[in-house]
């Protein structure tokens, strides 16, 4: 019966993506709240308290506020960029996660069918993250140009440059991976990095830990977070590139710059620390479902986020630029030659 | 069904291609060719080659229509847009015309259309880098002095301008 | 012929069905927030911010030309990681040979790197000028 199979196939797929989805919009909800506790405790407050038990129910009300508030749209704005841009920062930020694999093929108890854990098992996997993560630039430098702001031009301006510069070495640390792992497919990258943890990427020794700092520090600029925050840098650009945007469209660049976060954080998991494989390769951890490893150093990684936004101080523009270019791509370049002896 | 995908995206290249040359404001222009790039990329894909699709994004619509928003964004654009394109003579447009279509015909004409993709033989990103590396050595070394060309030009043009 | 057509496509059904549901679900927040939104047009409340103070000039500045160089680097250094992507993976197939010439190639773009690096196109910021001015003095 083809017809039921087919109708099967595609019943999975929108499951997926409706699952997928429902978690990526969601996710923020819990994502601030976590942020605002972070940094209370850090900074030896108690962050939000008022709204439900330890403030839970405080990201809901900022989604009530948010959607309630008006849509401002300049004068002399450049009314359909300004409309525009928002979507054209979040729609790529999304879309990155066709790619990215959650575990292996899992078979759901009762139907006894075998459903994989991704939405899209692409050949170029990590090409198409580049690529179509790449393109949340342009919501950037439309929108601080539409918005006809001083303040919004000068911060696009600067967040793309800053983008552009750093995308560099995060293609190159891409390349590393992929030299080590003799694939440009998500899946294939966490199958050869099965085993213990001394078969992670992280620890392929000389060059994986090097390629791991290259990534992280290229993808902390990437996604605007502390030390590279400068698109918001409040002193001197009030809120950079959205200084103009309220509402639900302010919440968009919001929205997209926390899955980019998510994005990352799963990316390194995936391309340094083996995926869903534990740590040991013992069988009391195989008891557990890969998933929950996945998750567990997923969550790491976000917490590791929040932990340096509120430890470390903003780095300077051309100290930011210098790093870029003076540092991160001549060292990635040389280890790009050092992974390829060590391969051939 | 490919045929359908197919002229859904050729339509909409042709068209946001038509938007960049005729809409008046140059940032809205250089958003239609990239609407048009991220179509020809679909085209890639409908002819099985996702390496060249993902490429054709990664460097088309994601360094170098960056590289053209910046020119837009840093020139004073009142003045550009005031500023009426240098006269050129009609015959010469002319001309420039019907070479192209000439060279459109011929192209049309000459090469095999329709046959489609090869048949069992897939360009993945390995076999691409095989014959990159074996076949085309020379024309890859000679790319990268290439890149060095347009990196010192580019230094030139902006000492130039400073 | 057509089944395997099929099976190329298999993992872009779902990249479609992915990017409709995002974009319902971007355009259905859109709609509930106009909705819902608040619309009180005040004398002000459409003027650019610039810190509470009354706006001068245009927003359409004339830019630092150092940004066009950054983008034009960045297309070339994206156009040489596309190459070396090509290489990474078929690395072990190139050999030796594959090997020398990627060194060549890297070589070269390390070289241009350092030329840029010696003309002062990477740095950033007045710091080293106006330092060069001061320390005569």
């Amino acid at each position: 019966m083809p017809d039921t199979a087919i109708l099967l196939e595609v019943l999975v797929i929108v499951v997926k993506v409706s699952v997928i989805c429902g978690i990526l919009f969601g996710l923020p909800l819990p994502l601030t709240w976590l942020e605002r506790k972070v940094a209370g405790h850090i900074q030896v407050r108690l962050g939000p308290w008022r709204v439900g038990p330890h403030g839970v129910l405080q990201p809901f009300a900022d989604m009530v506020k948010l959607l309630i508030k008006e849509d401002i749209v300049p004068d002399r704005a450049d009314k359909f960029l300004f409309k525009l841009a928002p979507l054209l920062s979040m729609i790529p930020a999304f879309l990155v996660f066709v790619a990215i694999p959650f575990g292996e093929k899992f078979a759901i108890p009762f139907i006894g069918n075998e459903i994989t854990l991704y939405i899209s098992d692409m050949n170029v996997g990590i090409l198409y993250i580049l690529a179509i993560g790449g393109l949340g630039i342009y919501g950037m430098i439309l929108g601080g140009w539409a918005s006809n702001s001083k303040y919004s031009l000068l911060g696009g301006l600067r967040s793309s440059a800053q983008m552009i510069s750093y995308e560099v070495s995060m293609s190159f640390a891409a390349i590393g991976v992929v030299m080590l792992t003799d694939s440009l497919n998500l899946l294939e990258m966490v199958r050869s990095q099965s085993g213990s943890f001394l078969d992670w990427n992280i620890f392929y020794l000389p060059v994986g830990p090097v390629w791991f700092v290259i990534f992280m520090i290229s993808a902390l600029a990437e996604i605007n977070r502390i030390p590279f925050d400068l698109p918001e840098d409040e002193g001197t650009l009030a809120a950079g590139f959205h200084t103009e945007y309220s509402g639900m469209r302010f919440s968009f660049f919001m929205l997209a710059e926390y899955v980019a976060m998510v994005t990352i954080a799963v990316l390194t998991v995936v391309m340094f620390l083996g995926g869903w494989n534990p740590p040991l390769d013992i069988s009391i951890f195989h008891l557990v479902p890969p998933i929950f490893w996945f998750l567990g150093k997923v969550v790491l990684f976000i917490y590791f986020f929040m932990w340096l936004r509120f430890t470390l101080p903003r780095y300077r523009y051309d100290q930011l630029m210098a790093i870029g270019w003076k540092v991160l791509i001549p060292l990635s370049l040389v280890t790009i030659l050092v992974t390829g002896l060590m391969k051939i | 069904m490919e045929k359908l995908f197919f002229l859904m995206f050729a339509a909409v290249a042709i068209a946001s291609g038509l938007a960049v040359v005729t809409v008046r404001n140059p940032v809205h222009s250089a958003l239609a060719l990239i609407v048009c790039l991220i179509q020809v990329a679909a085209l890639f894909v409908l002819l099985r080659s996702p390496f060249l699709a993902a490429v054709q994004i990664f460097i088309y619509v994601g360094a170098v229509m960056v590289l053209f928003l910046f020119v837009v964004l840093i020139l004073d654009m009142r003045k550009a847009v005031l500023q009426a394109f240098p006269p050129v003579k009609k015959r010469f447009v002319v001309g420039v015309i019907l070479v192209l279509s000439a060279q459109m015909v011929a192209f049309v004409f000459l090469t095999p259309m329709g046959l489609g993709p090869a048949q069992g033989w897939e360009p993945t990103v390995e076999s691409i880098g095989r014959v990159l590396f074996t076949k085309y050595l020379f024309p890859f070394e000679v790319v990268s002095v290439i890149l060095l060309a347009a990196l010192v030009a580019a230094i030139v043009i902006a000492k130039e301008r400073q | 012929m057509c089944l395997s057509a099929a099976a190329q496509y298999a993992p872009l059904w779902p990249l479609a069905v992915y990017f409709v549901a995002v974009v319902i679900l971007v355009g259905a927040m859109l709609v509930l927030s106009h909705a819902l939104g608040e619309r009180r047009r005040g004398r002000l409340t459409s003027v650019p911010y610039e810190s509470g103070v009354v706006g001068t000039g245009s927003a359409r500045l004339h830019f630092d030309v150092k940004f066009y160089m950054v983008a034009m680097f960045f297309v070339i250094f994206d156009m040489e990681a596309v190459f070396v992507f090509a290489w990474a993976v078929s690395a072990r197939e190139a050999g030796w040979a594959g090997y020398i010439e990627m060194f060549i190639f890297i070589s070269i773009l390390l070289a241009a790197l350092f030329y840029l690096w010696r003309l002062g196109a990477l740095e950033w910021g007045t710091s080293m000028k106006i330092r060069r001015k001061i320390e005569p003095l």
